[in-house]
């Protein structure tokens, strides 16, 4: 296909085509993209089942009413780093991941662009993850005022306070990083004559991730740093007494806040946009309205923040606002989902276990998106705000949305990664299991949540003690189907029917052009890319 | 590029990343540790700071070391570039924060303590500050901190500012020296630009000396006192950083080098100099003058 | 055969799910329609907007379904070329937008609605701590604090091995319920003394934050007497799942003899401040004071939690000097979950609590404060406390 295209006028310097060095020292110094996407998936995967343990502690504490087996405290502690962990050390790492092994090749690029400072994005992860994590482990606990850390509440944290504020600088660091690199490899290791238009989707949705990435991150850094010299310091920033306002904090949280969660998607979009052309064998529906769309979104999270302070007591009109700017957002998310509608219509299709993956996402993250635009009338909200009906929408969103499309991508790519193909069989097993469970983990929450349960809380009435159970059935069930996800990674790596360069008929794109695995330099000479290469 | 070989220059092993990491791991332990008065936080947080400092000097010889080398062509060049500008637009962002809680403050939250505004605000004032009228500057209702003074713009401010703006100017001076070729009067300018930056930060220090012990202005004055020290604070942070970014490009330049075409490393340290110089414009405007 | 597999597993989801669905009632999955205007508005708004995600759901995935059956692989379909048509875009960007126009107005009018305080006739100040409310009627004089009933409150210790069925309202019953009267327009002014709290009534479909320092209004008119429950939605730290409220909504006779009992009791209360109380009175009175605020941290056998919370059982303070356990009560100990408890506690039950903590557990010191004494105490208190208190206590530094 394309890689005739290959310009072999293209002068090289001598590089040594040496592969990676040996041992451990191997992982610590690496300037591999491959290397480094490798490292930020195994992370994530480690991550995952760190934040899920959480989970399940909370959901055996809900398993029925009463304090069975944590103090509130503890509880609230769960609920805090769960979240921590899953965001900042699940979900974005694996995007990053994901970033680092395919944007250089869907670009035909020899690497990142900034190989050095791409190794420490990464190898501050496990540092910074060091610092939160340990907190658990101090006499005052962890941070347990929820992962928006809202003042005056969490300025009551013990000792463990400072940790956080600067383990969450510390990543941080890592995301901002780690972006720039992704926004200097988009816009400067093009392949020569790849023009903007002709990117693939998915690195499309992380150039604009990146920049949300990097125009809010230091958003909520400021926040964290006045949570701190509020506390060590004197300064009354978030205290009423001194002139300042708590909810100011959320504020300032939320404009960073906010755009997180589009952070937390705007890559699945993309990998999903990968997916269901190839097993439709059809070109994605739209692409210049997926591009846009893409933008609309990214730009809209910047002045949508404060539907998440609905009962804080804003003036009327900014109420009015923030309502009718959310629901935009349905708008070109809707524009979206329609195109992944319309690829699928009349292709040929295929149901490997990335496409199954695919098709839960489209339908579970509608499902949870739908219930976004139920919050996000204000009226309603005041009802619905943190009480279990959030807490089903955004599972919704992340769960069968983030998880599943990372799921998918590693479906779809482990076979050029390793050369070799997954165990179809038992991927498929893996897709039901985790559907049925994930429903039976989710949905109940809706129920839940309208009957009236407030989130947060480690004890309820026994009014909504048989969906709690069922949810915590679904948890269990779901969490420990996920062991299979790793069995059939270890499998895949081990050995297993060769892969071809094409893998899938379907697939397009540079990517698809090189060997699988994919030697550890691709692309050192650049294909010159014409009109009528196919890129995406 | 003149001596610049062909193809994207990737580096093996990078052994600074790590060192970076640890270094960092230290600084933050031992500073959260300090916060929470442990001596032994304070000796760890200098030791990662010295880790750090190591790490940066070694990690920016090695990058200078390869540049000198020819190592890099124009496209890494164009990495580095669009590096530093996305670095400088995530400082902006960081900014952004504290002039936002300043206007958050001032237009909305501040009125509204001082009964202005819809929907509670009168009663708020009335049942729970009954004694408090809201005026910029202000340390709360409560009076946090006590009485104090706020900073006017005439005087040390003004003098700042000019200082800086000038500062700019030598710095563009020498920057065009540098596109001349005339090295020599680029490390001239170049020195009397990080002199204007030191002498900043002395007004400035004085100036907080000032704040202290004339008018009672302190952090802990209230939202006054919060937002007028950590956003000058923050900032006069940042020009010691580009002071430094400056010097080190200073010294660079008597080593050698630098050449009309190749300077990136100052033009990287004179971006970030102009950036500081900006926000200083909007921190006099909204912090001082209004 | 790829066919068989999913539809065993659709009809495998549909058996795991339509069971559970029958396990409850209905008014356990849906938002219940509340008692006043306002509430009944939100809960048709919620239910239009459910109907319409219902039917754009409905609609999205039938497409895909149908195309998921017809234009597969082994059917033997051939992908077709296709792939934009501006018109369809325009079409599918435009309809959602009217889609959301619909829903906008009237959302749009009923919050407006909500938001319009002009014209009530009564004001509440609700004023939330950790963890309990306070309720003051503005224009009776009447205030109290509600919290957990104490029955309940044993029962959701861990391991308390209480038959929690027992219990109609499990965490839903206040010692002392908020009293209102029916069919008069009520302004809430909400605030609070430590963290952000959140006080929520859904069947009146009032939910609004308690911001420290700030005051914010909300209002209900109750159109029918009953007894109504809600939960503090704010997480406020340990204790935040056991922070009911209750309202009593009663028919405006019932309500007006209910405020003058509450002005006769407030009178009896301040003479009964001043008078001498004995040992015993004091204790038994203590007693209950402590289970209700103190044993969530200290225990029931004054043993605290080793490392989290002091055992008051022979502890330092709680058998030295006096003064140092009055201030420690009073005051709480900065950065630490021991609050003040100043003003949290009228002067009897702060006597009362510190007078048993120094008599039971095996304390059996024999000493005594008394309520009066804690009445001028607490005068002295107001003026060195706001430097004293640490600087999120602030409200308590002026009130
Ligand atoms: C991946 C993460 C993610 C995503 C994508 C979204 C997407 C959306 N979210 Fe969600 N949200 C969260 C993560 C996410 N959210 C989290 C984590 C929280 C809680 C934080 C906390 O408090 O801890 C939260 C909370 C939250 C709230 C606050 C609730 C509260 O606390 O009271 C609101 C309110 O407006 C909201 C709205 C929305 C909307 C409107 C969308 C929209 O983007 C959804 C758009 C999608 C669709 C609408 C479906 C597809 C469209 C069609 C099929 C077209 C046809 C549709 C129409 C015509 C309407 N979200
Ligand atoms: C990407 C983000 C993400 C993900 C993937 C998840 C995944 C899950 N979440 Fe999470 N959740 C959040 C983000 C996420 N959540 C956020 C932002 C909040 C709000 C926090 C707040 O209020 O501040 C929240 C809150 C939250 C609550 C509400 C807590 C409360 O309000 O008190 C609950 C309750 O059920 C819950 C449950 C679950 C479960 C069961 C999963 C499951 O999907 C997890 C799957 C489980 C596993 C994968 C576990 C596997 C483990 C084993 C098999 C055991 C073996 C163990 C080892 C080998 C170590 N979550
Ligand atoms: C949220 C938990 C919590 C509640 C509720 C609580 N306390 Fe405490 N209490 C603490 C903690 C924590 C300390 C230890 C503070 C320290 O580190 O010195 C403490 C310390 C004390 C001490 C000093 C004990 C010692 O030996 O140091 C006394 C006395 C005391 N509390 C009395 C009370 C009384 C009376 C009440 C109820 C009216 C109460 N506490 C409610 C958490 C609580
Ligand atoms: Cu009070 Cu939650
Ligand atoms: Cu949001």
């Amino acid at each position: 296909m394309s890689y005739a295209d290959t310009n072999e006028d293209v002068h090289h310097g001598d590089h040594d085509h040496h592969g990676p060095a040996p041992g451990l020292m191997r992982w610590v110094t690496t300037t591999n993209h491959k290397d480094i996407g490798t490292l930020y998936l195994w992370f994530s995967l480690i991550m995952f089942f760190i934040g899920g343990a959480m989970a399940l502690v909370i959901r055996a504490e809900l398993w029925m009413p009463g304090i069975q087996i944590v103090d509130p405290m503890f509880f609230n502690a769960m609920t805090t780093m769960h979240a921590i962990v899953m965001i900042f050390g699940v979900v974005m790492p694996a995007f990053v991941g994901l970033a680092n092994w395919m944007i250089p090749m869907m670009l035909g690029a020899p690497d990142m662009a900034l190989p050095r400072l791409n190794n420490w994005s990464f190898w501050i992860m496990p540092f910074a993850f060091t610092i939160m994590l340990s907190t658990l482990f101090m006499d005052s606990g962890g941070p347990a005022g929820g992962w928006t850390l809202y003042p005056p509440l969490s300025l009551q944290m013990g000792d463990s306070f400072a940790f956080v504020i600067f383990a969450i600088h510390f990543l941080g660091i890592s995301s901002v990083m780690g972006s720039i690199n992704i926004v200097a490899t988009i816009f400067n290791m093009r392949a020569p004559g790849m023009k903007l238009m002709q990117m693939p989707m998915f690195v499309w949705t992380w150039l604009i991730t990146a920049f949300l990435l990097i125009a809010t991150i230091p958003v909520f850094a400021g926040a964290v740093t006045m949570l701190l010299t509020d506390r060590f310091f004197e300064t009354s920033f978030f205290s009423a007494a001194g002139g300042g306002d708590p909810v100011m904090y959320q504020h300032i949280f939320w404009f960073f806040g906010h755009p997180e969660v589009y952070i937390l998607i705007l890559p699945a979009f993309g990998i999903i946009s990968h997916i269901i052309p190839t097993f439709s064998r059809k070109q994605l529906f739209g692409y210049d309205s997926m591009v846009y769309a893409t933008a609309s979104i990214a730009f809209l999270s910047f002045i949508v923040w404060a539907h998440h302070m609905f009962t804080t007591g804003m003036p009327l009109a900014a109420e009015l606002f923030f309502m009718f700017s959310t629901m935009m957002i349905s708008v070109p998310t809707g524009v979206k989902v329609f195109n992944w509608v319309a690829t699928m219509w009349r292709g040929s299709m295929t149901f490997e276990t990335p496409m199954l993956f695919a098709i839960g996402f489209v339908i579970m993250f509608t499902i949870g998106g739908l219930s976004g635009l139920m919050l996000a009338i204000t009226p309603a909200d005041i009802q619905y705000h943190d009480t279990y009906f959030v807490v089903a929408h955004f599972h919704y969103v992340l769960v069968p949305g983030a998880i599943y499309s990372i799921m998918a991508s590693v479906y779809f790519w482990i076979p050029k990664w390793t050369g070799n193909m997954y165990d179809e069989k038992l991927g498929k097993i893996h897709f039901w299991v985790s559907t049925i469970f994930v429903n039976v983990l989710f949905f109940p929450m809706h129920f839940v949540g309208l009957a009236g349960m407030p989130r947060r809380i480690p004890d309820y009435s026994l009014q909504f003690a048989d969906w709690n159970m069922i949810a915590s059935i679904g948890a269990f069930g779901f969490g420990f189907s996920q062991l299979m996800f790793v069995y059939i990674i270890i499998k895949c790596v081990r050995g297993g029917e060769k892969a071809t360069g094409q893998v899938w008929e379907g697939a397009r794109g540079l990517e698809w052009t090189i060997d699988s695995p994919a030697p550890y330099h691709t692309f050192e000479d650049s294909p010159i890319i014409t009109s009528d290469t196919v890129t995406r | 590029m003149s001596t610049a070989t062909d193809g994207y220059y990737i580096p093996h092993e990078a052994k600074w990343p790590i060192v970076g990491s640890i270094g960092l791991f230290t600084t933050f332990w031992g500073l959260a540790s300090w916060f929470n008065g442990s001596g032994l936080g304070q000796f760890t947080f200098f030791v990662g700071m010295a880790i750090m400092v190591f790490m940066l000097f070694g990690w920016f010889s090695t990058v200078v070391g390869e540049s000198q080398n020819g190592t890099y062509n124009g496209q890494v060049d164009t990495s580095f570039r669009m590096c530093m500008s996305w670095f400088i637009f995530s400082e902006v962002m960081f900014f952004g924060a504290f002039f936002g809680a300043l206007f958050y403050v001032r237009n909305y939250s501040g009125p509204w303590l001082g009964g202005e505004g819809a929907g509670g605000a009168d009663v708020t004032n009335a049942v729970l500050w009954s004694s408090y009228d809201y005026v910029w500057p202000t340390d709360g209702p409560a009076d946090i901190g006590g009485g104090f003074q706020s900073m006017g713009w005439f005087g040390l401010p003004l003098v700042n500012t000019l200082l800086l703006l000038f500062s700019g100017l030598t710095c563009t001076i020498a920057h065009h020296a540098i596109k001349d070729g005339d090295r020599e009067k680029m490390v001239r300018w170049l020195g009397a630009t990080v002199a204007l930056g030191l002498i900043f930060t002395g007004v400035q220090a004085y100036e907080y000396y000032h704040a202290y012990h004339a008018l009672d202005l302190k952090l802990s004055s209230g939202i006054y006192g919060s937002t007028f020290f950590m956003l000058t604070g923050f900032h006069g942070f940042h020009v010691c950083m580009g002071a430094i970014m400056l010097a080190v490009v200073m010294f660079r330049g008597m080593k050698g080098h630098f050449t009309a075409e190749n300077h990136f490393a100052f033009e990287a340290a004179a971006w970030y100099w102009h950036f500081v110089d900006v926000v200083w414009l909007g921190l006099f405007v909204f912090v001082y003058i209004f | 055969m790829r066919f068989g597999i999913i539809r065993w597993m659709l009809i495998g989801l549909i058996a795991t799910v339509l069971p559970s669905v029958g396990l409850a009632e209905w008014g356990n999955v849906n938002m219940p329609k509340g008692v006043t205007e306002i509430s009944r508005e939100v809960h048709g708004l919620h239910m239009t907007i459910f109907y319409i995600c219902c039917i754009i759901g409905v609609l999205v995935f039938g497409v895909m379904f149908y195309s998921i059956f017809k234009h597969r692989k082994s059917q033997g379909v051939r992908a077709a070329e296709f792939h934009e048509s501006t018109t369809v875009e325009i079409l599918w960007t435009v309809v959602p937008l009217v889609i959301l126009i619909a829903m906008a107005i009237p959302a749009a009018r009923v919050l407006i609605k909500m938001e319009d305080f002009t014209g009530s006739e009564m004001s509440i100040k609700v004023t939330g701590y950790q963890w309990r409310w306070q309720y003051e009627y503005l224009d009776e004089g009447i205030s109290f604090y509600s919290q957990l009933d104490p029955e309940h409150n044993a029962a959701r210790q861990k391991d308390s091995d209480v038959d929690l069925t027992q219990f109609d309202n499990y965490l839903k019953e206040v010692d002392k319920p908020l009293v209102v009267p029916v069919g008069k327009k009520i302004r809430f002014l909400h605030t609070s003394a430590d963290v952000i709290h959140s006080w929520w009534v859904p069947a009146f479909s009032v939910k609004k934050d308690a911001n420290p320092g700030f005051i914010n209004e909300n209002w209900a008119l109750i159109e029918e007497p009953g007894v109504y429950r809600g939960k503090c939605t704010e997480l406020c730290g340990r204790d935040h799942g056991f922070m009911p409220v209750v309202v009593h909504a009663l028919p405006q006779e019932e309500y007006d003899q209910w405020v003058s009992e509450q002005q006769d009791l407030m009178a009896e209360n301040a003479s009964q401040t001043d008078r001498q109380w004995t040992k015993e009175e004091l204790i038994a009175q203590g007693e209950k004071v402590y289970g209700a605020s103190c044993l969530g941290c200290h225990q029931a056998e004054g043993q605290g939690i080793p490392g989290m919370f002091p055992a008051i059982a022979g502890s330092q303070v709680a058998t030295g000097n006096i003064e140092t356990h009055i201030e420690t009560v009073m005051l709480g100990v900065p950065d630490t979950p021991m609050d003040g408890y100043a003003s949290k506690l009228d002067d009897i039950d702060l006597a009362a609590v510190i007078t048993y903590q120094r008599n039971a557990f095996g304390n059996n010191l024999g000493d005594t404060v008394q309520p009066y004494q804690m009445k001028s105490l607490r005068q002295g208190l107001n003026q060195s406390r706001a430097v004293v208190l640490d600087q999120f206590d602030i409200t308590r530094g002026v009130n």
